[in-house]
């Protein structure tokens, strides 16, 4: 361990400084069991695990999976903030896999309560639990929490590392460290000597690391402003590097055939693949085959050619028996029940009953770049190159794949063509890691076609709702609300942990159950079908269903009550959640919802708060010349702290349009076990002529940070269902929309 | 029997079957990897070259087809400059994950090049072949038009 890894660990632990400072929750910021995983070469320094000074200037580390969020911008922008760099001298680095790290905002998520309504307190108690992530290693980009996580810890390591580089400074010069200032990547003495931070280096790190008092919003510099995204020029030009791109010396290229029933092999006959040209070898994965090869084209039409027998799904073989047995679920006790104010067993004197049953279908996340993870096994030690949200899982399954301690285990992240929840998974560096292991000595790129990308996929899981209300009196005076799916959550949890996760599944009735309406009579039971089909986490997980069947039984209540369905929301949130009553004020204004619409127009609106965000979005469709078209959406949010307002643009325009093709095409279906869907042309998206135009507009009146990767994508589909409902006059109570409204555009 | 190609500029001979298709040639066989695999069957436009100053889907030309010289996106501006669309598509802050974009830029360049101010339905008719699951489009449209008031 380095001199300045020592140092950064336990003056941290003086943790106590940054609640002095004012910032409350200094004290576990990095804590004892995490080591810096950072190794400065002589004349270097690692400043605590993120910022590692060399004599040529600073390197940020930014530990989080990129997948195109811009995840690692703000977190950069976040340590220059207070480090002082001049932000075109910015240069950032994704790090290695470790404990240090960990994400603390994820597990306060699994806290108990709405969200929306959480007090300071809870707030506190989440960022204090947080900790636990860090025991079990809990490097994940998930759930639309690197903000969340990265809010005070990295400003503090930016600020911690500038009072360092003072301190050294303030030793040569001899001069007191508080006649000092910082300023684009140098130390300025009061003469106005200035010393770059890299001439500094070596004497920092021998400097005690503490974290002074951060910066108020109102001198921020970089966060605030939509700034220069630091992975741009690279995207733009081809020079960016994704896994796929990754090229060790003596490279093979290799191809992955695995069971589209999901389940084990039971013979294969390698031949037809060894006869092909290019094809140098076929490797048995156990419940899966590789076929190695000197070009990844030769790989893939090995992969193509083995003949396999497969065994049979351990799932019921088709859509309709699938469906079926989630809807028995209904029929069990529920999972969970996390909401129950007043009676909603009964129907309220007077008022009027309103019942409607919902149905969303299984999803694949079908990111841009396909599955794929390289390894090389040399020796004792193996690399895995790939692109994960999870990069400490992946060390595990390395060394689980190859008896290696973990810590001969390296992970190197690339950028992510796309994840959305898939890249969470462990399956590509586990079989990259199988099959290095047995090809010692040779560096091997495993590439799942897009075919296998489809069908080996942790679907969204498929899910019904029966949702009852009644109103009275122009107010919803009850809302029974229950929905039978899968769980994404346990499935996951033992696909990471091996161990089975009881309880209720909060994700399965995330934004029913705290969706933020004050409705007297108000229940939601979540009902959980045991059933091994894969599902995982989806961009939004359970809100990605739930906001649909929520907010389009809004819009049947509001039509029950005779109440404009803004207005209708509008009137059970403002005393429940002014944050989100404020967003809707906002994008009806945005909308221009109060407007005339042209004849053979249709607006609808949704709300969702998720991830730790309130959006609201309308959706305004237009017919003409016999086809539906998506002409305009409005979108609102509030994730508090506007850190860079451009990236929160592009990340609700993204995440309405990822949930607006899913609403219009997208499903996987099943048929002799396997999925149907194997390409873009049966699992098609949105493109350019039927993309709508876009207006933003971000409001930052919450106090806490809130995820911006998610929460876009909720209302979508369900404000787009709500604009065919006002154009049409028919209910969309299914996705995809597609068959029940063929003429949409 | 080796096959000449010409890619940005430089000749390769190459050992390889004419019937490999030409993303697999450049990507595995020259390292040029800013050319992307998507679908492999010309659904999602990621793989898009230039052959001969025209857009192709390069998963769907064998080598042995290539009759022209080859431009992909490394080769798109000069040594030192950026191509207009490149600095539209940086200044528009474009790109979400960026593996669509080499293929959308390249897809752009070729409509640049017929249709030097082109109208939205003609971006829309070019563009609709290149997938984005990010949904970057309405910053490509904005970076299309910017970029074709500068060319
Ligand atoms: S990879 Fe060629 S079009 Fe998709
Ligand atoms: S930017 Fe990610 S697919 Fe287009």
């Amino acid at each position: 361990m380095s001199r300045a890894g020592r140092i950064a660990r336990r003056s941290f632990l003086v943790g106590s400084v940054a609640i002095a400072g004012g910032a409350a929750f200094g004290a576990w910021f990095i804590g004892r069991e995490a080591p810096n995983p950072l190794r400065p070469g002589a004349g270097e320094a690692a400043l605590g695990p993120f910022v590692l000074v060399t004599r040529e200037g600073v390197t940020l580390i930014t530990p989080r999976a990129e997948m195109g969020q811009g995840t690692q911008t703000t977190l950069a922008a976040l340590i220059a903030e207070e480090l002082d760099l001049a932000w075109q001298e910015v240069r950032i680095d994704h790090g290695p896999a470790a404990r240090a790290y960990y994400n603390a905002a994820l597990l306060a998520e699994g806290l108990p309560g709405k969200g929306y309504d959480r007090s300071d307190a809870m707030h506190a108690l989440g960022e204090w639990l947080g900790q636990a992530g860090k025991v079990f290693d809990l490097q994940v980009t998930g759930g639309s929490t690197a903000m969340r996580d990265a809010y005070v810890k990295y400003r503090l390591a930016g600020a911690a590392a500038r009072e360092a580089l003072k301190a050294a400074a303030a030793r040569r010069l001899g001069v007191d460290a508080a006649t000092l200032s910082t300023e684009a990547g140098r130390v300025i003495a009061p003469d106005g000597t200035a010393i770059p931070y890299g001439e500094l280096a070596e004497a920092a790190a021998a400097e005690r690391l503490r974290a002074p008092d951060l910066r108020p919003a109102s001198e921020w510099r970089l966060l605030g402003r939509a700034l220069p995204r630091l992975d741009m020029p690279a995207k733009s030009t081809g020079r960016a590097v994704f896994s796929l791109d990754v090229r060790p010396e003596g490279l093979k290229f290799a191809a992955i055939r695995a069971n589209p029933m999901r389940a084990g092999i039971v013979s294969f006959d390698p031949a037809p693949a060894l006869a092909l040209p290019g094809v140098e070898r076929v490797v048995d994965l156990g419940d899966a085959v590789a076929v190695v090869a000197s070009n990844t084209w030769f790989a893939l039409q090995g992969a193509e050619a083995l003949a396999v027998e497969w065994e049979g799904a351990p799932y019921p073989p088709d859509t309709g028996s699938i469906l079926a047995r989630i809807e028995a679920a209904f029929e069990s006790d529920p999972n969970s029940t996390l909401r129950d104010d007043g009676d909603a067993a009964a129907l309220p004197a007077g008022a009027t009953e309103v019942a409607a049953d919902y149905a969303v279908p299984y999803l694949a996340h079908a990111a841009m770049e396909p599955l794929n993870a390289t390894a090389l096994l040399q020796g004792d030690r193996l690399t895995i190159w790939t692109g994960t949200q999870g990069p400490m899982f992946a060390k595990k399954v390395g060394a689980a794949e190859t008896g290696l301690a973990p810590e001969n285990v390296d992970v190197v992240t690339t950028l992510m063509g796309g994840a959305f929840g898939r890249r969470g998974e462990v399956d590509f560096p586990r079989y990259a890691a199988r099959l290095a292991a047995a090809m010692p000595g040779t560096p091997v790129q495993l590439v799942w076609s897009r075919s296998e990308d489809m069908r080996q996929d942790f679907y969204r899981p498929a899910a019904l709702a029966r949702m009852r209300g009644a109103v009275a009196d122009g107010r919803a005076v009850l809302l029974d609300a229950q929905v039978a799916t899968q769980s994404a959550a346990q499935q996951g949890m033992k696909r990471w942990t091996g161990l089975a996760m009881g309880g209720p599944d909060k994700g399965a009735v995330d934004a029913l159950f705290n969706a933020p309406y004050r409705i007297a009579n108000h229940r939601v039971r979540g009902y959980l079908a045991d059933l091994a089909v894969p599902v995982g986490f989806w961009r939004s997980v359970g809100a990605s269903h739930n906001a649909f069947f929520q907010e389009c039984f809004m819009d049947e209540l509001a039509a029950a009550a005779g109440r404009d369905p803004l207005d209708f929301r509008l009137a059970h949130m403002e005393d429940e959640f002014p944050v989100g009553a404020a967003v809707l004020r906002a994008v009806r204004e945005l909308s221009g919802w109060d407007a005339p619409k042209a004849p053979g127009t249709g607006r609808g609106v949704a709300f969702c708060y998720s991830f730790g965000t309130s959006v609201a979005m309308v959706v305004e469709v237009r017919e003409a010349g016999g086809r539906i078209r998506l002409d305009r959406v409005a979108i609102a949010c509030d994730a508090g702290p506007a850190l860079d307002p451009g990236i929160i643009e592009a990340q609700m325009v993204g995440g309405a349009i990822y949930g607006l093709s899913a609403a219009l095409d997208e499903a996987i279906t099943f048929a002799g076990g396997a999925a149907e869907q194997e390409n873009f042309p049966d699992y098609d998206a949105l493109r350019m002529s039927g993309t709508p135009a876009f207006a933003v507009r971000i409001l930052s009146a919450q106090p806490h940070v809130g995820g911006v990767g998610e929460p876009g994508t909720p209302p979508a589909a369900p404000a787009l269902a709500n604009a065919l409902f006002d154009l049409s006059g028919q209910r969309a109570r299914r996705l995809p929309l597609r068959p029940d409204f063929p003429t949409l555009a | 029997m080796a096959l000449t190609l010409v890619v940005n500029g430089r000749a390769h001979a190459l050992d390889l079957p004419p019937e490999m298709p030409l993303l697999w040639v450049l990507r595995d066989a020259l390292g040029l990897t800013g050319t992307k695999y998507g679908c492999g069957v010309a659904a999602c436009g990621a793989c898009t070259v230039h052959i001969g100053g025209q857009a192709v889907r390069s998963c769907q030309v064998a080598l042995g087809d290539v009759a022209a010289e080859v431009t992909t996106i490394e080769g798109l501006g000069g040594a030192s400059s950026l191509h207009p669309l490149q600095e539209a598509w940086i200044a528009h802050q474009v790109a979400q994950c960026g593996y669509c974009q080499s293929g959308q830029i390249m897809q752009a360049a070729d409509l640049l090049a017929r249709s030097p101010a082109p109208t939205d339905d003609e971006i829309d008719a070019a563009m609709d072949g290149n997938l984005c699951r990010c949904g970057t489009y309405p910053r490509i449209r904005a970076a299309i038009h910017a970029a074709a008031a500068k060319v």
